[in-house]
């Protein structure tokens, strides 16, 4: 084959592959109704779309919380064990020491801590908590970091309102404004 | 002689170029690794290094292996058994609850590609072991149809191949610290690996499922314990984002995501999401526990950096390193493994007089984008006290920053912690080797 006869023919495979693609691109894909993949569907976003029907209070947070066993990985009242503490944290711009990245002085969204516990937690059982623990043991944790009240409820409404103090110490290093 | 004028002189008579260094204590013009033995020659006329003629060898004699047959071929074969120390690290072997970290022992590998089973791993759960029949991925969100795919409907995709290196935003962090970590390669930059990875591309699936124009991020998640997720924008899943299903010509390894992981070439580590279950097309990002609190990066004000996505350029030195003592004087090679999520390697540049001269090292082709490059120097070690340094440029004219400027970037280090302590994401500074008059190599800070 000559060249030319062997670009022809490349070209024509070219026309002909982008029409099949158009024409008939695999579709092997099964559709699914949204109700079907509601189980899988946790995304929880900040302004509190996904947040479940249910609540909790600080008091039941700490109820679970000793039924559960948070203390063995996270120490009594949060304060610390083999996976870190749940309280505390300083100032993030020490210059004398590496600052400790916690929820009280750094996480943004309290939402980041219904959907963490829900997805992950407890680490030997994950997605055994009913949505109310849940909401019971994010409201405990909020109270323990003095960010919301003993007596504040946490559900769909309230949590997403619950303003962490480092809300505003993110800056995005992606391009796109968004 | 001047180094200027030894460098001129070398140029003009090739015989001689040989050995004749072309920057500070030894490094020798990179071409001559081109000569097929030009090294050799002319070492041995200069006696320049005793380190090429040694002691005469003892008689040749048969092994017990030339003497009979071996055992039976195994199925699947395995390295050889003198070859067991070749392996990884693990920070959590008795799986204890908390995150597991596995590392590549780059000092007693070469080429680029990291085999499966030294591939680097971070696991929140362990290794997972999913039924491939029984796994589904799910498309939905901002999505004019939502689908499911069966591992099966998958392999009927047209699927594409690249090689693609990997690395956890954490990767190198023990350089950010007061004093320099006594670790070797694997231990300091252990956490990047590079694979070749095949399977389909998220574009070809998102045109099937028909893309919402409202939609800008993804949302992609693992069917690990914890259901692992991370918020990636749209446009990386429309330019080179795969769902691999294959990783060097195989299934992924289980630690790797087995049966299917999302792969994106030159982001960060953990968004390269393992045992992929979902992705929701979504407007803004769903601000999860691994880009808020994990893989953002806390500056000198308070202000921490988000969404920092691509592995910036980086090298370093696999040989010599910590471990792998220098046995006297005379001629080595120097290699290491040099890298950008930005695209191609441009040059490497090696110094062994801690960043005063530098040569440019030879880079073993192909050079890919996003992919492992080896880079090589010869060099004639006198015998002295050296630093030996890699500083990697990438095809955007990034450049690798001394540990120097990456200090002052980031804000000075105020402790020396642990090896395995994350201190710092994103950590591409200059790594120096000291070696010393016995030959012997430390992680120094020059």
């Amino acid at each position: 084959m000559s060249m030319r006869e062997t670009l022809a023919l490349a070209a024509a495979l070219a026309v002909g592959l982008s029409l099949a693609n158009a024409a008939d691109a695999p579709r092997f894909g099964q559709p699914i109704a949204p109700g079907d993949l509601a189980p899988w569907d946790i995304s929880i976003a900040p302004d509190g779309v996904g947040l479940p029907p249910g609540s909790g209070t600080p008091t039941q947070g700490a109820t679970v919380y000793a039924e559960r066993g948070c203390a063995l990985c996270h120490g009594e009242k949060g304060a610390g064990g083999p996976s870190g503490p749940l309280v505390g944290g300083g100032p993030l711009d020490r210059t004398d020491r590496d600052p400790v990245k916690l929820i009280g002085n750094y996480w943004p969204y309290a939402t980041t801590i219904f959907d963490f516990t829900r997805r992950a937690m407890p680490w030997a059982s994950p997605k055994t908590l009913t949505d109310n623990e849940v909401y019971a043991l994010t409201a405990y944790i909020l109270a323990l970091n003095k960010i919301i009240g003993e007596n504040d409820v946490m559900n769909a409404d309230t949590l997403p309102k619950v303003k962490m103090p480092n809300r505003d110490g993110f800056i995005s290093k992606y391009p796109e404004k968004h | 002689m001047g180094l200027r004028k030894r460098r001129k002189d070398a140029r003009k008579d090739g015989s001689l170029s040989a050995l004749a260094p072309v920057a500070g204590n030894g490094l020798i013009d990179r071409r001559a690794l081109l000569g097929r033995g030009i090294v050799f020659a002319g070492a041995a006329t200069t006696g320049a290094s005793a380190s090429l003629i040694g002691a005469a060898a003892e008689p040749l004699a048969n092994g017990p292996w030339s003497l009979g047959p071996g055992v039976p071929v195994p199925p699947y074969g395995q390295p050889s058994k003198f070859e067991q120390k070749v392996v990884r690290t693990l920070s959590n072997p008795k799986l204890e609850p908390r995150g597991s970290a596995a590392r590549t022992p780059h000092h007693l590998l070469n080429g680029t590609i990291t085999p499966n089973g030294l591939h680097f791993v971070i696991a929140r759960g362990g290794e997972t072991e999913v039924d491939p029949d029984k796994h589904r991925l799910v498309i939905h969100g901002l999505v004019k149809q939502p689908m499911v795919y069966t591992l099966d409907a998958l392999h009927r995709y047209p699927m594409v191949s690249r090689i693609s290196f990997l690395e956890c935003g954490g990767n190198s962090a023990p350089l950010y610290s007061k004093e320099p970590i006594q670790g070797n390669v694997q231990a300091l930059h252990g956490l990047c690996s590079c694979a070749e990875w095949t399977g389909v591309l998220l574009s070809t699936l998102l045109e099937e499922v028909g893309v919402d124009p409202k939609a800008r991020w993804f949302i992609a998640e693992g069917a690990d314990l914890p259901t692992m997720n991370r918020s990636i924008p749209l446009a990386k899943a429309m330019d080179d984002a795969m769902i691999a299903l294959y990783q060097n010509g195989e299934g992924l390894n289980p630690s790797n995501g087995y049966p299917m992981r999302l792969l994106l070439p030159g982001y960060e580590g953990n968004m390269n999401v393992k045992w992929l279950r979902r992705i929701k097309l979504v407007e803004q990002p769903v601000m999860a526990i691994n880009e808020t609190k994990q893989y953002t990066i806390l500056r000198p004000d308070g202000k921490a950096w988000q969404f920092y996505f691509p592995q910036e350029v980086k090298s370093f030195i696999t040989h010599p390193s910590p471990g792998l003592s220098m046995k006297g004087p005379g001629v080595y090679e120097i290699s290491g493994i040099s890298f950008s999520g930005n695209g191609r390697i441009a040059k490497v540049e090696v110094s062994a007089d801690g960043g005063k001269s530098w040569a440019r090292a030879a880079l073993q082709a192909p050079v890919l984008s996003k992919a492992f490059t080896r880079f090589r120097m010869p060099w004639n070690w006198d015998g002295g006290p050296v630093v030996l340094q890699s500083r990697a440029t990438d095809e955007a004219g990034n450049v690798q920053p001394t540990r120097e400027a990456f200090i002052a970037e980031r804000g000075p280090p105020r402790g020396t912690p642990n090896v395995a302590a994350f201190t710092m994401e994103h950590c591409n500074a200059i790594t120096s080797w000291g070696v010393n008059a016995s030959g012997e190599v430390n992680h120094v800070y020059a």
